[in-house]
């Protein structure tokens, strides 16, 4: 599914991604742990095709395909996902009128049709409740006057409506409480299945005693410096990344 | 490059010559000699066939032009205009007497433009489709070239035809309110129009009709070197509504063309009229060559109580824009609205707003202003909002949004508020803020170009004020607003 080969990566001159490595094959889910600064949200961005930050060696294939030749947009409509840490608020847009963009503008990229109105709405009908969003929700600007847990559940529900093929989940906890959280990683857990993909970027252990991922990596000044089973977490939970030379966060 | 970067590239690298309504009709027209006299005056006049004392009204008024001074205050620079280097006057030559007998030519530029002539095209759309009904007046050059639905309008007692033949037909009407509203020496283009102007619209309802269908002028600029300068009156008699849409276009020359009309709109008592405007005219090439001045007089008075006047705009196009479509609150407990978006592009200049004059009591206004600059260009909003001393309970909220793309473009707000009585409230609230490269990169992610991209965050930020459009004109401006941005927008 994804295989990344000796990845650098830099913003302005500031290089972060230090010669990174990492394959997720189809139907896993992998954790990327880390300090503050190792370099994990650039990463994501890297991934998701962001202007700001310039590839200077190394491959990503996705399915197949050099993800790196292809611009952000390109890259959405082949299946790559991002769910934000901090959602940005589009006002003025209607979260519906959002989804049915966002949905469109994939389909005519990947040279399929439109979705149709009737359709689009029992889909979202169909996904919606689980997650917790209400009709106003649906109705108001994008994000806009959204709670965190309530953005959060609204990438969620992005992610369910594009059906993509790695979904990349940025600090998906940050600012829930429990319960906001179970609800997110039920969303999440949902969409796990044998042709999707996942990396899950966390700080903290607590968001994966609820999606428990099949791999996780330690990521530490810009590359992977440890790989282990779903156990790793609790010890690093135990330690801290005071082993990796971090400060204690 | 990044995101934002790129777009203000695009914007910067777009080719204004796609102005899509560019094109020229060949057609062979009668034209006033050039520049500007009494001769021209009394010319255009003996044109018209008008009477004595429209004659007098407009050497009045050409008399007073020659001692005003050209404005300076707004915010736009140009080159100072030779008014002598214009013609004031052009008709196709054929003048035709009904809609069968205008030049197919005309027809086709109209058909071009997507506004149907042919009331029986128009009926059998309404067969097949629940369009709205719109009867249009089509303003070719100088001279109105047809009126629809007139007979069908006639029925509910409404007036909707050309000023030329109102002057004729209704003078005892026209008499009374032209230039009742904007004066003859209101400013140096309205006494300029008032001296030569050549056709526009003229719309009476009578005492509690409601105008049973949407009227609408369609202006289009041809000849050459030719200054437009319509003229509109619409009056809303007692308890009457209607609504009326202007869109307007102009082929694509690298002269200047000179277009300054004036509207004079008059609410009654309990009466509303809904003015909505989509103007586009060509807005110049990508070095600021050519494209229309547009200096333009657009007032209302609710001058009955209970009265309500609404101004709508979308602002796309013009080189140089100079408009601030205004009420005057002159009855008890009228009601004045504002909804304007203007995009400046390329090297436009926008100076534009709107004033609300409170005089009466317990009167209000409503003013919602959303500029959008890009490219090179300037956009300026100045507004004007008053009480007089005896206007008790005044009101008014204003809120001016501007958006930037790019970092070689301004906006500018300025707000003037006099309020001579204690009791009334004036709430003002402005912000500016740009495309962020977050919002671009949001919507890159779910799939959007970055086309799809701004189209999407500035048909956001404009919402408000769509919404204030009649359906129809709405996906017009809609459009229009992507075609606007080209480049940047898709």
């Amino acid at each position: 599914m994804l295989d990344i080969r000796n990845l650098h990566a830099r913003i302005g001159d500031n290089e972060i991604i230090k010669g990174l490595d990492l394959t997720v094959p189809a139907g896993e889910v992998h954790a990327i742990m880390g300090p503050n600064g190792s370099g994990k949200s650039t990463l994501s961005y890297v991934l998701s095709g962001k202007e700001d930050y310039e590839v200077t060696e190394g491959s990503v294939t996705f399915n197949g395909q050099d993800l790196l030749a292809l611009s952000a947009s390109q890259r959405a409509a082949a299946g790559v996902f991002l769910a934000f840490q901090y959602p940005v608020e589009v006002p003025g847009v209607a979260n519906m009128t959002f989804l049915r963009a966002a949905l469109n503008a994939q389909r005519r990229t990947r040279g399929e049709e439109e979705i149709s109105t009737p359709d689009f709405l029992r889909l979202v009908k169909q996904k919606a409740p689980a997650l917790g969003i209400s009709q106003d929700m649906l109705r108001r600007g994008v994000n806009v006057g959204f709670s965190g847990g309530e953005k959060k559940r609204n990438e969620i529900l992005q992610m369910a409506l594009l059906e993509p093929k790695l979904c990349i989940l940025d600090e998906a906890d940050s600012g829930l409480d429990i319960d906001a959280l179970k609800v997110v990683a039920e969303g999440v857990n949902a969409l796990r299945s044998p042709e999707r993909s996942m990396l899950v970027i966390t700080h903290y252990q607590r968001l994966l005693d609820h999606i428990v991922p099949d791999v996780i990596h330690v990521m530490h000044k810009g590359r992977i410096v440890r790989t282990g089973g779903k156990e790793l977490a609790l010890e690093l939970e135990e330690t801290g990344y005071a082993a990796y030379g971090a400060d204690a966060a | 490059m990044s995101a934002v970067q790129e777009t203000v590239a695009q914007v910067r690298a777009i080719d204004v010559d796609q102005y899509k309504y560019g094109f020229v009709t060949d057609i062979e027209s009668e034209k006033a000699p050039k520049g500007l006299s009494e001769d021209t005056v009394r010319y255009i006049s003996a044109q018209k066939n008008e009477p004595e004392w429209m004659l007098e009204w407009r050497l009045d008024a050409y008399r007073r032009w020659l001692t005003m001074p050209e404005p300076t205050w707004a915010r736009v620079s140009y080159p100072k205009i030779d008014f002598q280097d214009y013609y004031y006057f052009a008709r196709p030559k054929a003048a035709p007497k009904s809609i069968d007998e205008i030049d197919p030519e005309i027809l086709k530029t109209y058909e071009k433009l997507g506004i149907p002539l042919r009331e029986r095209d128009a009926l059998l759309g309404i067969e097949s489709a629940d369009k709205p009904r719109v009867a249009v007046d089509a303003v070719f050059d100088s001279v109105s070239v047809a009126t629809t639905f007139k007979a069908e309008l006639a029925k509910a007692g409404v007036i909707f035809c050309s000023i030329s033949e109102a002057i004729r037909e209704h003078p005892e009407l026209v008499r009374k309110y032209l230039g009742s509203v904007v004066p003859v020496s209101d400013n140096f283009y309205a006494t300029l129009n008032t001296a030569v102007f050549s056709d526009g619209s003229f719309v009476y309802v009578p005492p509690g009709v409601r105008c049973p269908m949407e009227l609408s002028t369609y202006f289009r600029i041809n000849e050459k070197n030719t200054g437009q300068f319509e003229r509109t009156l619409i009056i809303a008699d007692e308890g009457s509504y209607v609504s009326y849409l202007e869109g307007c276009t102009a082929p694509q020359r690298d002269e200047n063309q000179l277009h300054a009309a004036v509207v004079e709109l008059v609410a009654l008592k309990d009466a509303e009229i809904k003015y909505s405007t989509v103007q586009n005219w060509y807005p110049g090439d990508k070095d600021g060559k050519g494209g229309i001045y547009n200096f333009v007089t657009k007032r209302g008075d609710c001058r009955g109580d209970n009265s309500k006047i609404s101004w709508t705009q979308v602002e796309t196009g013009s080189a140089i824009t100079w408009k601030y479509p205004s009420c005057i609150l002159r009855g008890d407990n009228s009601r004045g609205e504002f909804y304007s978006i203007a995009i400046s592009n390329g090297h436009q200049q926008v100076d534009s707003g709107t004033k609300m004059i409170h005089l009466g009591k317990n009167t209000s206004s409503r003013i919602i202003s959303k500029g959008i600059s890009a490219g090179r260009s300037n956009n300026t909003y100045r507004g004007l909002v008053s009480a007089h001393k005896k206007a008790a309970g005044a009101r008014n909220f204003t809120n001016c949004d501007s958006l930037l793309i790019g970092d070689t473009c301004g906006a500018h707000t300025v707000p003037y508020m006099e309020a001579k009585n204690a009791s009334a409230v004036f709430e003002h609230e402005a912000t500016t803020s740009k495309i962020s490269e977050d919002q671009l990169f949001y919507c890159l992610q779910r799939g959007l170009s970055q086309e799809e991209a701004v189209a999407l965050i500035v048909n956001g930020f404009v919402r408000d004020v769509l919404q204030q459009l009649p359906m129809e004109f709405a996906v017009e401006a809609q459009k229009l607003i992507a075609v606007s941005l080209e480049g940047s927008v898709g």
